[in-house]
């Protein structure tokens, strides 16, 4: 029985086998050198790395990253603006100029309106974009339709840093002492999983030192604290004793704007004097523009090893909108995501044989102005389940609270963005 | 062009198994880049409690790694962190940071306590830590050009005895006092 070739690709396209298929044929596709181009959508904390690294692995590749801002805020650290600790997010923005400069990288300031996964092109609002190989990279975006009537100007999310952050620590100054501060927290997965939970600390922090007798009511739509659960809870009664009323498994589906109330499962009514929501996410609008979602509708799913998503053939997919495995959805996860499928890009379009992943993530979340507390991992890709997972070992908290590992973080958020922006 | 089954079913167990068994495992590049997000680009840090890596000593690194995977070493991030590492995979980073450029930072330093450090370290370091700190011998590592903060925190995990010394590194630094450590983290901190 003989059967066309196309057939037979079609089989395949149809299977499992889909998303390797282009890649295992990637050897005999390399390019000649000279004319090949990757674009990248988002100068975040995977974007510039992705650009970044392609370039210092192999000069002769065009790389233009697209990016609708002229610089970025850092969502890492923001919180420490709430708190007090920063005086403005002055340190926490980058410019791309450097970046440019340094590697030769095309920036283009410009809002992608669309994905030609077919013709290998993007459109812009500054015009239309070739490429072999294109890097998504547009972290999150909200599922703000469930949760009726909610509107970021009046309840802010402060969940990506900048005018919203800058709301959200204004309507903090302005609250009366006794107030109540109501935070909402999404289901996971979310951006940032101990971010939430680092804000509760410097909200109560900044009421503690600005607001006396004020309190923070958390709403958390999860049926615990979902991350460093033991560490945070320490500091808060070490700290905030009395001044944090932790709810679980309370999740606002609505708001009354007027009222400044919040609604539970439609039922239950909370007010507050200054309400933040932290709304449910999916991945950047983009990736649904392009068809990058997966079946949940949320999460763009792609191969752990390239980062390849498994929908669309040279499209990759990193940080916050990928489905990493068991990599949390962090700026140092998508800073090591972007790494690896840089580095595979390159050896994909120079007709060399790929690597297996290994990534890290390090998280640092402050419990007060001296005091914090990390979660670290090592990644690597479990070639039975096709999967990433974490090193044995590698993956664990601080013993405790730590000063020295304030001392840390703060080069932490250093490194991470001089490595961003130069 | 047409494909007979069998040469279909061969073809296709070969894709099932997927790229990942094809890939090569994890290069020294793939590995140490990894850490660039504490430790800078290719190992030159910009943080200034964070050491820079680049060219730094292969015996020193991979000896710190193993004191850190073991718990020998006081650590906060880095205990957790290099469990994540084979013996093997720990090498290959050594030697890739080893190879790369030092960058010197431009950490403040107070130059009288600089001074006073060069004569410190002339009497106690200098036979250990070569040429200023510029060099190593054995297991010992480039401290020249570190980040002042980077140098504050060690010497005072090992004053503290919470970071353990060689018996000959115990031994020449039993006389020095406080403002000696001090003043030799300077002195370190300045060198390019």
């Amino acid at each position: 029985m003989t059967m066309e070739r196309r057939n037979f690709l079609k089989l395949l396209g149809a299977g499992a086998g889909a998303a390797t298929l282009g890649l295992a044929g990637c050897a005999s596709t390399s390019k000649p050198k000279g004319g090949r181009k990757v674009v990248v959508i988002g100068g975040g904390y995977g974007g510039t790395i992705a650009a970044k690294y392609i370039r210092m692995m192999d000069s002769t590749i065009e790389v233009t990253l697209i990016e609708r801002n002229d610089h970025y805020i850092s969502c890492p650290f923001s919180n420490l603006y709430l708190g007090g600790i920063l005086p403005d997010l002055s340190s926490l923005t980058i410019k791309y100029d450097k970046l440019a400069a340094n590697h030769g990288i095309k920036m283009v300031q410009a809002e992608v309106t669309g994905i030609n996964a077919a013709a290998h092109s993007v459109t812009t609002s500054k015009g239309v974009f070739n490429y072999d190989s294109l890097i998504v990279s547009p972290g999150i975006e909200f599922r703000t339709d469930e949760i009726k009537g909610y509107d970021a100007e009046i309840m802010p999310h402060a969940w990506k840093a900048g005018p919203q952050t800058v709301l959200l620590r204004k309507q903090l100054e302005a609250m009366k002492p006794g107030g109540t501060v109501v935070l909402s927290i999404p289901l996971a997965p979310f951006r940032c999983p101990p971010g939430p939970y680092e804000r509760t600390s410097m909200i109560a922090m900044y009421l503690k030192q600005n607001k006396p007798g004020s309190k923070i009511i958390v709403l958390d739509a999860n049926p615990d604290i979902v991350s460093k659960k033991g560490l945070f809870l320490k500091g808060w009664k070490k700290h905030y004793d009395g001044l944090i009323d932790y709810r679980p498994a309370k999740k606002v589906t609505e708001v009354d704007n007027k009222n400044m109330t919040v609604l539970i499962e439609g039922i239950e009514e909370v007010k507050g004097d200054v309400i933040n929501i932290i709304p449910p996410q999916k991945a950047g609008h983009i990736a649904h523009v392009a068809g990058l979602v997966g079946p949940d509708g949320k999460w763009c799913p792609v191969n752990p090893m390239t980062f390849e998503s498994t929908l669309k053939k040279d499209i990759h997919v990193i940080g916050d909108s990928s489905i990493a495995g068991a990599m949390p959805k962090s700026g140092y996860s998508a800073n090591s995501e972007a790494k690896v499928c840089a580095t595979n890009i390159v050896a994909r379009m120079n007709g060399r044989e790929l690597t297996e992943m290994s990534g890290v993530n390090t998280c640092y979340s402050f419990l007060s102005a001296k005091e914090a507390v990390s979660v670290t991992g090592v990644y690597t890709v479990d070639k039975e389940k096709n999967a990433i997972v974490p090193v044995a070992g590698s993956v664990g908290v601080s013993p405790d609270l730590s000063e020295l590992e304030a001392v840390y973080a703060q080069s932490w958020v250093k490194n991470i963005l001089t490595e961003m922006s130069s | 062009m047409r494909i007979k089954w069998s040469e279909m079913a061969l073809a296709l167990s070969a894709l099932v198994v997927s790229t990942v068994a094809y890939a090569m495992p994890p290069s020294a590049a793939m590995l140490s880049n990894a850490c660039a997000g504490c430790h800078g680009t290719h190992g030159a840090s910009a943080g200034p409690s964070m050491p820079s890596l680049a060219g730094q000593s292969k015996v020193f690194f991979i000896d710190a790694m193993k004191k850190f995977k073991s718990g020998e070493r006081p650590a906060t991030v880095m205990g957790r962190l290099a469990k994540g590492y084979s013996d093997e995979q720990i090498v290959a980073m050594a030697d890739f940071f080893a190879k790369q450029k030092p960058q010197a930072q431009n950490t403040a330093v107070d130059p009288v306590l600089v001074a006073k450090g060069k004569t410190v370290y002339d009497n106690a370091c200098k036979r250990c830590h070569l040429e200023n700190g510029k060099e190593f011998e054995e297991d010992t590592p480039i401290v020249a050009g570190q980040w002042l903060t980077y140098l504050q925190i060690q010497m005072n995990e090992f004053q503290s005895g919470a970071r353990k010394m060689s018996d000959k590194k115990a031994e020449k630094v039993k006389p020095l006092t406080d403002a000696d450590w001090e003043a030799v983290a300077h002195f370190y901190a300045s060198q390019k």
